[in-house]
């Protein structure tokens, strides 16, 4: 086991063996996190996926070249360009087949990432047999292999982190409006295909560079899990952005510390493991679209309606169908709101609870009868002016009021207005002076129902 | 240049007037995958005009526009706007696509969105200024959305979504305006604001193209009509062209089975 001190060394970048390596991947997940989020919204993610798988051909073709040349074969900026330059082949095959044939998207990229993939691994095979082929270590790609990571790495990653910073800076609005409405930003006489381009490049950039620390398998899920996870924080992009950035550069020093003092831990996989891990909790807790806030949001309001149900259904039964300018507090019989709606005896049971918790109503023995409180007695009369309103307001715009009707508003006039209250009051005062409470309600509630 | 250009400049010399046309459209063929979808397209709509494009599904009324803007490439053909070239013009062009072409689960506020109809004019690099989400906001209270601007576009309505469209058209503060089906799933409330806020353009002097769908609205929203199936049909001022005659050459036999149907329900009565 490391001593807790290694794990401090290596995290806080003491250590001088790991320091390298995990700056490397904090740089490459910070700009993996900004690429991903355009890819993401942009409904790329899997061309990020054929864009790496494409790049193991030109990996192992740019070091043939290199030797053949007399070179080194293992010159990083000559097998990364190589990487690059098969990578953009694949994603303008892509491209190429959808726009000529008909074939669609998804198996246009499964053809052409397996394809490209294939060929790579074909030609590593190759290189294996070649005489001058000391082609240990082009595996690496495939996987990545991050302790082999020097200085020379670290200066790429600089360059790409700092670009993909400033790209993202300068053309928030033009990426923003590009991933949005492509059609719009055509008709504005906006370069569309040079901004494609452009974000294409920028996330060939970052996979490249990322070669050597996930490998071209796992790139994509650092590209696409942070941007995901970060979704579910925030509605608005810029935020979603910086955020996306910091998950996938806390992802990187993470999992690159990790597997820094756990022997024979590939760093790729632990990296994609720690963002995998922040998607999972931000799925879940996600203040915006998690799970537990959705959940949250649709008990809260179950509630809510229950207990205006609740008091409305008390407030009826009080005013007993008649017209009166009064109404007095008297015990209502359990059975008699149980017949009121179609609620099961739990369900009501519960209402009744809160209620009581509350304040609105007293029970006084406990079970059988019920007793609206003055507070219960004031809510449950706003509550049922409301619904009254609502009602009112629907039957005589009946063509507007679905997009305005919001029978939980608490205060009606907020959304209608003064004048249209006042004048809805107008036509509930006319029912009562004709001795109805309410006008006919499309779905009448029958005791007993 | 071409001889087309060369006829083109013929048919303007007559009158200065005609040359400021706010669409001049000459023999426009537009084909998807070897099948042309409109064909040889002649279209003059003179200034100030509301004007509604109807015809059956695949009629080419979305393709039309879109030739217009030069968002697919033509086949052949012309269009100029204000008598110049799109490419030229586009700044006196406003443009509402269809509600569905984009994702509404994007992470944008409605604010965003309508400042997006000033992007046009801001240049590049340049942030969203104040003075644009001030117009954006305008705009939103125009069509009645003011109190939305902050909200996350999925949490709008459709007819919502629509509007906040719209209001992004108005930003654009274009002469003419392209609009693809704006009211295509919208509630009541929502078409009134819609027909108010295309009435009060035209009062302004705009010329307004909008891609309909509802034959029984047309007479009463719209001054001039084009009737189009691949090629325009009839077009000019709605109760000229407006008749059960164009109407059966646009539509075909469907129309016909429709309107004996209707007929039949009536004597039956």
């Amino acid at each position: 086991m490391p001593e807790l001190a290694d794990i401090w060394n290596v995290l806080f970048l003491r250590d001088y063996n790991t320091r390298l390596v995990v700056i490397c991947t904090m740089l490459l997940g910070c700009a993996c996190g900004l690429m991903g989020g355009f890819l993401l919204l942009r409904k790329r993610s899997l061309m990020g996926d054929t864009l790496s798988h494409a790049t193991l051909p030109g990996v192992g073709l740019s070091f043939m070249l290199a030797v053949a040349l007399g070179g080194d074969g293992k010159s990083l900026p000559i097998l990364l360009a190589g990487a690059a330059i098969t990578g953009v082949i694949g994603c303008a095959a892509v491209l190429f087949i959808r726009e000529q044939t008909r074939i669609k998207d998804d198996a246009a990229m499964g053809i052409v990432l397996s394809v490209f993939f294939g060929a790579g691994v074909a030609i590593l095979g190759v290189i294996q047999t070649m005489p001058e082929g000391s082609a240990a270590g082009l595996e690496s790609f495939i996987y990545g292999k991050t302790a082999s990571m020097v200085m020379s790495d670290f200066q790429i990653l600089v360059l790409v982190t700092i670009c993909v910073i400033t790209c993202s800076l300068l053309l928030f609005k033009e990426f923003r409006l590009l991933c949005f409405d492509e059609t719009f930003a055509a008709a504005l006489g906006w370069p569309v295909k040079f901004l494609d381009i452009l974000l294409l490049a920028l996330i060939t950039a970052v996979t490249v560079a990322g070669l050597q620390a996930v490998g071209l398998i796992l790139i994509i899920a650092f590209l696409i899990t942070p941007a995901a996870a970060a979704r579910f924080w925030t509605n608005q992009l810029d935020r979603m952005l910086v955020l996306s950035a910091l998950i996938g550069a806390a992802s990187g020093w993470l999992g690159a510390s990790l597997s820094a003092f756990i022997p024979r831990l590939p760093a790729g996989a632990v990296i994609v493991l720690v963002a995998a891990l922040f998607f999972v909790v931000s799925m879940l807790i996600g203040t915006e679209r998690g799970v537990m806030i959705r959940f949250l949001r649709q008990s809260q309001l179950k509630k809510r309606m229950g207990r205006q149900h609740l008091l409305r259904a008390l407030y009826e039964i009080l005013e007993g169908g008649r017209v009166t300018e009064e109404l007095n507090i008297r015990t209502v019989p359990f059975r008699q709101i149980r017949g009121r709606r179609t609620w099961s005896d739990t369900q009501l049971r519960d209402y009744i609870r809160r209620a009581y918790n509350d304040g609105l109503v007293e029970a006084p023995n406990k079970v059988d009868s019920i007793l609206l409180t003055k507070t219960g007695l004031a809510e449950a009369a706003q509550v049922t002016r409301n619904h009254r309103l609502w009602e009112m307001y629907l039957i005589e715009y009946a063509d507007v009021a679905t997009s305005r009707v919001d029978r939980d508003a608490d205060m009606v006039e907020h959304i209608l207005g003064e004048k249209m209250v006042t004048r809805l009051e107008d036509k509930l005062q006319a029912y009562r002076s004709a001795g109805s409470l309410v006008p006919q309600s499309p779905h009448p509630i029958h005791p007993g129902d | 240049m071409s001889q087309a250009s060369d006829s083109f400049m013929q048919i303007e010399q007559p009158g200065i007037s005609s040359r400021s046309l706010p669409l001049k459209i000459r023999d426009l063929t537009v084909a998807y995958h070897r099948k042309p979808v409109i064909w040889d397209i002649d279209l003059s709509i003179p200034e100030g005009k509301l004007v509604s494009i109807v015809g059956p599904n695949g009629a080419g009324k979305s393709t039309l526009i879109k030739a217009c803007l030069e968002l697919i490439p033509r086949t052949s053909g012309e269009v100029s706007i204000y008598g110049q070239s799109y490419k030229k013009a586009r700044k006196r062009v406003g443009y509402v696509p269809q509600r569905e072409s984009v994702d509404w689960d994007f992470p944008v506020s409605a604010l965003d969105v309508v400042a997006m109809g000033t992007y046009g004019k801001l240049g590049w690099f340049r942030r969203v200024s104040k003075r644009s989400k001030a117009l954006s906001m305008e705009a939103l209270e125009r069509v009645g959305l003011a109190d939305y601007a902050h909200r996350q576009i999925s949490q709008l309505s459709g007819g919502q979504q629509q509007r906040t469209f719209l209001a992004r058209a108005l930003v654009q503060d274009a002469d003419i305006y392209f609009m693809d089906e704006p009211f295509a799933a919208v509630d009541a409330a929502t078409e009134r604001a819609i027909v108010e806020l295309l009435k009060e353009l035209q009062k302004r002097g705009k010329t307004v193209l909008v891609v309909h769908h509802d034959l029984a609205t047309v007479p009463q929203y719209f001054d001039w009509t084009v009737l189009l199936n691949m090629r325009v049909v009839a077009a000019g001022p709605t109760d000229e062209v407006f008749t059960q005659e164009n109407l059966r050459r646009t539509y075909g036999g469907k129309l016909t089975l429709f309107t004996q149907a209707a007929n039949e329900v009536v004597q039956s009565r």
